[in-house]
């Protein structure tokens, strides 16, 4: 009897192994001394940007909005849990109780933003969603490089103006500099806890596609008016996809932090926003495999480059026209989908014959 | 007492009338048609039934509850569901993901327990699917519950488009021009589907038609919308051999 396993569930446990292969792969060329140093840094940004890259697709792929804001939920998550660990690293010593605390504050800090952003912002449709989005992104950035948050004996201060303006004790400590950022992060992130994150992330994100609320996302973003005429509230289940992919790009921004001597809220500038977008786009628009996959080329490939500096964001380029080729153009994924069908022929042919021998 | 009671419903879009002192009474069970030429404002009719417009005056009562001014998701709730003029499924989505989208308020279960796939998740999609399943049988789909809505031949998506309705578990079905593009054959075979859906699921069925094979058929009784106002309404023979219907229909 041939087991037969829905297409969606297949998918989801491909991607799961592919994941999972690479990590071994990597962790057994680590083991043996395989590694070049600078692919090991890279490892945890291979992580952070597959998270925010998956996440983002939810908004973009899943729900078919536009959203810019992507690096100021990175942002909020990154700094949140960068203050929950820097105020709690010396009551709680063990980082593996620590980090998945800061990883949840995160997310919620995240989350919570998102909600709140969403209500206004989701009623807008295309280029304005767009805009707002991007606004926002640089809002919370600039908040946050203006911020300047101490601790002493009396409990937390805030101020937007100096640290002079703090009026910290003496014994008082700085958590936020301003535009110098957060310094002393416990560097919590490692590429094993990013690979369970990241693993998380995809169920989570492979569960909500398969079930009800996923089924009602993607009839809203197929058809409005007949979403609306089978009874989905709109406004509800836009504002849960938004919150999802806010609270998994707060998580990425978390793993970030927690990988990094200085934070800086200029590190989560626009420019981060468009490239999770590009990952996303380029890794196909609604498939989670692809945006993992686009996500960890499109990270390694600027740093190989780096020994022919002069050539490297023209050969990052042309690699960006190739895939975009490749993934948005229905002849030439035809092309290849044709072929695929043969070989599949081919070896079920071969297959076949065994059985009958 | 009427399923349906709908009295004096009037909407103006700036200074054009678009319907006018429209009324209409249809009993549970009834296979009921609304017919006129084009741009006689039939779909805007649907459209304020279904609640994408709020009439500028007038009443829709269904079973006895108020439903005037309610927003498309609570009339669905209330128990109208509704076929477009132009397909609208979910395209991209499988046949059964397009029912079983339809089915989401009626086994729920929340966003936290699908993600982490608890027992409920099981149960409920387990239900969901036997539930779509049924009713694609009905429509001969069950064969093509894997297919992508958008690859399905234009008949099948108007039958996809119906079962979908069917899945909210409504007291009044709307159909617009359930027929449209199809051959006498496809036709022939729409015409059983719709008694049967009344029969099986003791569906009351109001649809808008321009194909007068379908609409002397099964159509019980008929109201005829010319210029937004009724023209007539009785027994679909009398109606189509009344002298008016057949000046508004063809010209003097």
């Amino acid at each position: 009897m041939k087991l037969k396993i829905k297409p969606a569930t297949r998918r989801s446990f491909v991607t799961y192994a592919i994941v999972t292969a690479a990590f071994i792969a990597v962790e057994v060329a680590a083991s043996l001394g395989r590694t070049s140093n600078m692919f090991i840094g890279l490892l945890i940004p291979f992580c952070v940007y597959s998270i925010a890259a998956v996440s983002l697709n939810l908004t973009v792929g899943i729900l078919g909005e536009l959203s810019l804001g992507q690096a100021g939920f990175m942002c909020i998550g990154a700094y949140s849990s960068a203050i929950f660990s820097c105020m709690t690293k010396d009551t709680i010593t063990n980082a593996l109780v620590r980090f998945p605390m800061a990883l949840l504050v995160g997310g919620a800090f995240a989350a919570i933003f998102g909600v709140l952003i969403g209500i206004p912002v989701l009623r807008l449709r295309g280029d304005y969603l767009a805009i707002v989005t991007l606004a926002f992104g640089e809002i919370i950035k600039n908040v946050f490089a203006a911020l300047y948050v101490g601790k002493d004996s009396r409990g937390l201060h805030f101020s937007l103006t100096s640290s002079g303006d703090l009026g910290l004790e003496p014994g008082g400590k700085m958590i936020i500099n301003g535009a110098l950022g957060i310094s002393g992060i416990p560097k919590d992130s490692t590429f094993e806890i990013g690979f369970v994150v990241l693993m998380l992330t995809l169920v989570i994100i492979y569960n909500f596609i398969n079930s009800r609320t996923g089924r009602a996302v993607m009839s809203i973003r197929d058809n409005r008016i007949a979403a609306e005429s089978i009874g989905l509230n709109i406004t509800k289940y836009k504002l849960i996809t938004f919150g999802l992919t806010a609270f998994l790009a707060g998580i990425a921004g978390a793993l970030f932090s927690h990988n990094l001597a200085i934070l800086q809220a200029s590190k989560f500038d626009y420019n981060l926003s468009i490239l999770i977008l590009v990952f996303v786009v380029l890794g196909g628009i609604g498939s989670v495999r692809g945006s993992v996959i686009a996500a960890v080329v499109l990270t390694y490939l600027p740093e190989v480059l780096r020994s022919i500096n002069s050539y490297r964001m023209l050969i990052y380029s042309i690699v960006l026209i190739v895939m975009m080729i490749f993934t948005s153009n229905a002849k030439i994924r035809g092309f290849f989908a044709g072929n695929l069908m043969k070989l599949k022929a081919m070896f079920g042919k071969q297959t076949a014959a065994k059985e009958g021998e | 007492m009427a399923l349906l009671e709908v009295k004096k419903l009037g909407i103006s879009f700036g200074g054009l009338r678009a319907v006018d002192d429209f009324s209409i009474s249809i009993n549970k069970g009834e296979l009921y048609g609304l017919i006129g030429p084009n741009g006689a404002g039939k779909t805007t009719i649907f459209n304020l039934l279904t609640g994408v417009y709020k009439p500028t005056d007038g009443s829709i009562t269904l079973d006895g509850v108020n439903l005037t001014g309610r927003s498309t998701i609570e009339i669905n709730k209330a128990g109208i569901a509704r076929t477009f003029q132009n397909i609208r499924l979910f395209s991209n989505l499988s046949v059964l993901d397009n029912v079983k989208a339809a089915l989401t308020n009626r086994y729920t279960y929340s966003t936290v327990t699908g993600i982490f796939r608890l027992p409920k998740y099981f149960s409920a999609e387990k239900a969901m699917n036997e539930e779509a399943m049924k009713l694609l049988s009905v429509f001969e789909l069950d064969g093509e519950a894997d297919t992508i809505a958008a690859n399905l031949p234009y008949g099948k998506q108007r039958k996809l488009e119906i079962a979908r309705a069917l899945a909210t578990s409504p007291k009044l079905l709307l159909l617009d021009e359930p027929a449209a593009g199809m051959n006498p054959n496809e036709t022939a075979e729409l015409m059983n589907t719709i008694r049967q859906v009344r029969d099986d699921f003791d569906m009351t069925v109001l649809l808008i038609e321009h194909d007068m094979s379908l609409v002397s058929g099964i159509c019980e009784r008929l109201s005829v919308l010319n210029f937004g106002q009724l023209l007539c309404e009785g027994k679909t023979a009398e109606v189509l051999s009344n002298p008016e219907v057949i000046t508004a229909y063809l010209g003097e």
